[in-house]
């Protein structure tokens, strides 16, 4: 791993004074995972650390709580240092290392990337098919955008795509759980497991204890959870689509595209409803995923600055962007597959869908992985670590 | 805020008890205006720094456990006051204690079981959720959503009285004075423990020792102003809450980290490297408010918490590293004290350990044989380096001296009449309840409940 990808002894110093004084304190150990970690250590190296900024969703209740947040003399920004030592643990687990400088430049890479997607899948489609059906409607039952990019085509581009990106999560997710094992090595439980999947699904600590949290702003609310669940299950119902897209092609035999429910029915099929499910699963996920990143991106907008770490702004908007472009992307293709636009759709909202995936690895999206590896550190860590130090 | 016009209650102070004491009135139907000294990033006095309350409960009640019942406050709170204290007062405190947390919770405060490390205050303190910070923020939300005024910054200079009868304010507020009329004054501004000269004349020179754990904003200028009108005072000027904190603290606002807990798992010398009191007389908890007194008592006012390592890991940490060294002699020498004096007092102390079972969580009975002052409980031999020490400091959390109140939390007038117009609440009066020693959480509790009735009283005589 190349050594730029460390993460910088200042910010280490600046984690170990914080916890030091959290440590001492404790108040604000009812809001969430990270102050009972924290308990559960004497003293912060660089692991512990990288597993506590892990640890914290960043939901500021405790800079608002602290009583020495700025402008006491202690300048304690809980939040901040966290979320700056998370980005330094994003580009330290990063694989292939060198491309760890893309979180820096995410906003852009996405940006550069989507359009070279766009321009590739462009390129892929016109080697293969002519200007003249591209520009021409063609219905469902001829397969409508199957004649622009064959099956094949999309299986191809997209698995390789993909493979890459899995790969990537997972090697990134083995550094992370090595980096961050420290002197705990208790092996996963079958109810950690269970625990720390409960407690991502649900967002546990994104609750602020019930209320909610301290964001955009110091009043408790549940808004950034819900867009975040609305975000995060409208991509999960979008993988669901396509999931049963795959199943319904290879197992089944049933080809694409599914027919959208009461409108495009194949004659003589009795079971277009079944058939709709990738449009219906499809069709409630790109909600969630207009909704949500939309909410999101407002709710950044109008967060206190004080609390933000402005190397991250492009890499958050990048991705949640390029989550709602997909969304819009993919009603605009469903609404117009059978008309002459829908060459330029495919081409869209594929091209959107490969710059999403390419930056993934290296964006917004690993908040995801290594947030469920602390949690299960977490998890694990209750079942073996006490409480240190009493009065 | 509107000057043109007459407030029905001015409330002096910006703590929990001023904003108890104001959001009771607002809800009563008056108009209220709230002048707090700090600017908004310090507002809520000491009850930033705060984070329970002592309550009494017959069963289990939100995060408390168990029972707390009036009877067993009350002998808790003989033991550290010795009897210096209004019983009527105190009893009304500890019987309301009981309505705390419904009250606190309508104004969207919110609790959490007992902190980590602190499980023996499961059953008597209720915790707030983020600590007193996240008390003022709720608060301050309340007052502001339901009407009050609050004006940030604005320090009362003077207090226009006319027999027991309060007319009006002068505050300056950006340089620039203002008045303001009220048909009633509430002051919840706190004791006097951040003005130092004040201190300095109660304790002398000693006081230039003495840390403030909280807001440097106490500075006792209404009290000062109450009793150049004639309001009659209760205390003595050097009873405080005061606690043995770490030397190495800043002189304002280190709140609660600046703790040392280890105190009852070693021993404490002076500057002499004398051991002067018994560490380990009673759990840590039941004893942290008497060694500010204790150390306040020592030459330079300085005292160090020496332990082994057998008894690191075992305590809350605190903020500041401790001193540490291979060997007595290289520790007194960090410590600038003398070697030989250490070595000695330490050797004593060993040799006077009786074998038994150590327990830290129980009063283990392991002390110490023909020593003095002896060690009763949790004496170990200090003998496994590295060894470690804490310099201990007074740190002063609020002054007693106050105004006299009575059930009203209406002023008491030297000529032992009750003012008709003007209420106190916090450590501002808190003195009639706490003539000496302290109780864990229990400033809190008067806060509140003197807060509130004030609160009502002053809109209650205000809009009759």
């Amino acid at each position: 791993m190349p050594k730029d990808n460390q993460v910088s002894p200042e910010l280490i110093q600046e984690g170990e004074r914080i916890m030091r004084i959290c440590n001492a304190c404790r108040y604000c150990e009812g809001f969430c995972a990270v102050f009972p970690a924290m308990e559960r250590r004497l003293t912060f190296e660089e692991s512990d650390l990288n597993y506590l900024a892990n640890l914290c969703h960043n939901c500021t209740e405790c800079y608002y709580a602290c009583q020495y947040a700025p402008p006491q003399e202690f300048e304690l920004n809980f939040p901040k240092t966290l979320a700056e030592i998370r980005l330094e643990t994003y580009k330290k687990y990063a694989w292939p290392g060198p491309f760890a400088t893309l979180f820096q430049k995410n906003g852009v890479a996405s940006s550069v990337l989507t359009v070279a997607s766009i321009i590739l899948i462009a390129v892929v489609i016109f080697l293969s098919t002519t200007t003249e059906s591209f520009f021409s409607a063609h219905s469902d039952i001829k397969g409508a955008f199957y004649e622009v990019m064959s099956h094949k085509a999309m299986v191809v581009t997209f698995s390789t795509v993909a493979t890459f990106m899995v790969l990537a999560f997972v090697i990134g997710f083995i550094r992370f759980w090595n980096d961050t094992r420290g002197a705990n090595s208790a092996e996963v439980t079958p109810s950690a497991f269970v625990q720390a999947v409960g407690d991502t699904l649900q967002l546990k600590y994104l609750d602020g204890a019930d209320s909610g949290c301290a964001y955009p702003n110091e009043v408790p609310s549940n808004a950034r959870r819900t867009f975040h669940h609305l975000t995060f299950y409208g991509f999960l119902l979008c993988f669901a689509a396509t999931a049963v897209g795959t199943i319904f092609h290879y197992v089944l035999g049933w080809e694409g595209p599914p027919p959208i429910p009461g409108i495009s029915v194949l004659p003589g099929e009795s079971d277009g409803l079944l058939r709709s499910l990738p449009v219906i699963l499809g069709s409630l996920g790109g909600i969630g995923l207009l909704i949500g990143p939309a909410g999101l991106l407002w709710l950044k907008s109008t967060r206190n600055s004080l609390l933000a770490d402005p190397k991250q702004n492009g890499m958050d908007a990048g991705f949640l962007v390029l989550l709602f472009l997909t969304s819009l992307t993919g009603f605009f293709l469903t609404a117009f597959r059978e008309t002459s636009v829908m060459g330029s759709l495919v081409v869209l909202h594929l091209g959107v869908i490969m710059g999403l995936f390419l930056t993934m690895p290296y964006g917004k999206f690993v908040h995801g992985i290594y947030r469920f590896g602390a949690l299960l550190r977490n998890a694990v860590e209750q079942r073996t670590m006490p409480q240190l130090g009493s009065e | 805020m509107n000057l043109s016009f007459t407030y029905d209650v001015l409330v002096v102070g910006g703590g929990n008890a001023a904003l108890c004491a104001a959001i009771t009135a607002r809800r009563a139907g008056a108009r209220v205006l709230v002048l707090e000294s700090a600017p908004k990033d310090f507002r809520g006095g000491n009850s930033r720094h705060t984070r329970n309350l002592r309550c009494m409960h017959k069963q289990p009640m939100v995060v408390l456990t168990e029972a707390y019942t009036e009877d067993e406050y009350w002998e808790d709170f003989m033991k550290v006051t010795g009897g210096l204290t209004n019983e009527p007062l105190a009893r009304m405190a500890i019987r309301q204690s009981e309505t705390c947390m419904e009250w606190m919770m309508e104004q969207g405060i919110r609790f959490q079981p007992s902190l980590g490390g602190t499980l023996h205050l499961s059953r008597t303190n209720a915790f707030f959720l983020g600590g007193g910070k996240a008390l003022v923020n709720a608060l301050y939300r309340t007052a502001e959503n339901i009407g009050v005024d609050i004006e940030y910054g604005s320090e009362v200079r003077e207090l226009k009285i006319t027999e027991g009868r309060f007319t009006s304010a002068v505050f300056s507020r950006k340089g620039f004075s203002h008045e303001v009329r009220a048909k009633a004054l509430v002051t919840a501004s706190g004791g006097f423990q951040a003005n130092i000269p004040w201190l300095k004349k109660a304790w002398g020179d000693v006081a230039e020792n003495f840390i403030i754990r909280g807001t440097p904003y106490a500075n006792g200028l209404i009290l000062n102003l109450l009793m150049d009108q004639g309001v009659k005072t209760i205390g003595d000027p050097t009873q405080c809450h005061a606690v043995a904190i770490d030397a190495r603290a800043p002189r304002f606002d280190g709140g609660i980290i600046t703790r040392v807990d280890c105190v009852s798992l070693g021993i404490v010398v002076n500057k002499n490297a004398q051991r002067f009191y018994d560490e380990g007389e009673d759990f840590w908890p039941k004893r942290y408010a008497i060694w500010g007194r204790l150390v306040a008592g020592q030459p330079d006012q300085i005292g160090y918490s020496i332990i082994d390592s057998k008894a690191m890991g075992t305590f809350m940490p605190p903020v500041f590293p401790p001193i540490e060294a291979n060997s007595i002699s290289e520790l007194a020498e960090l410590l600038k004290l003398d070697p030989e004096a250490l070595r000695k007092t330490i050797y004593e102390f060993n040799n006077a350990v009786q074998p038994g079972k150590f327990d830290h969580a129980v009063m283990d009975k392991c002390g110490t044989a023909g020593l003095t002052p002896a060690k009763t409980n949790w004496a170990r031999k200090i003998d496994k380096p590295p060894f470690y020490a804490y310099p201990l400091r007074p740190g002063i959390t609020f002054t007693y001296l106050g105004v006299a109140v009575n059930e009203q939390a209406q002023v008491i007038m030297k000529n032992d009449k009750p003012s008709k117009n003007i209420y106190a609440a916090g450590e501002i009066m808190a003195g009639n309840i706490l003539g000496k020693g302290y109780l864990a959480g229990i400033g809190m509790t008067i806060g509140t409940i003197f807060g509130r009735i004030a609160g009502g009283e002053a809109a209650r005589y205000a809009k009759g």
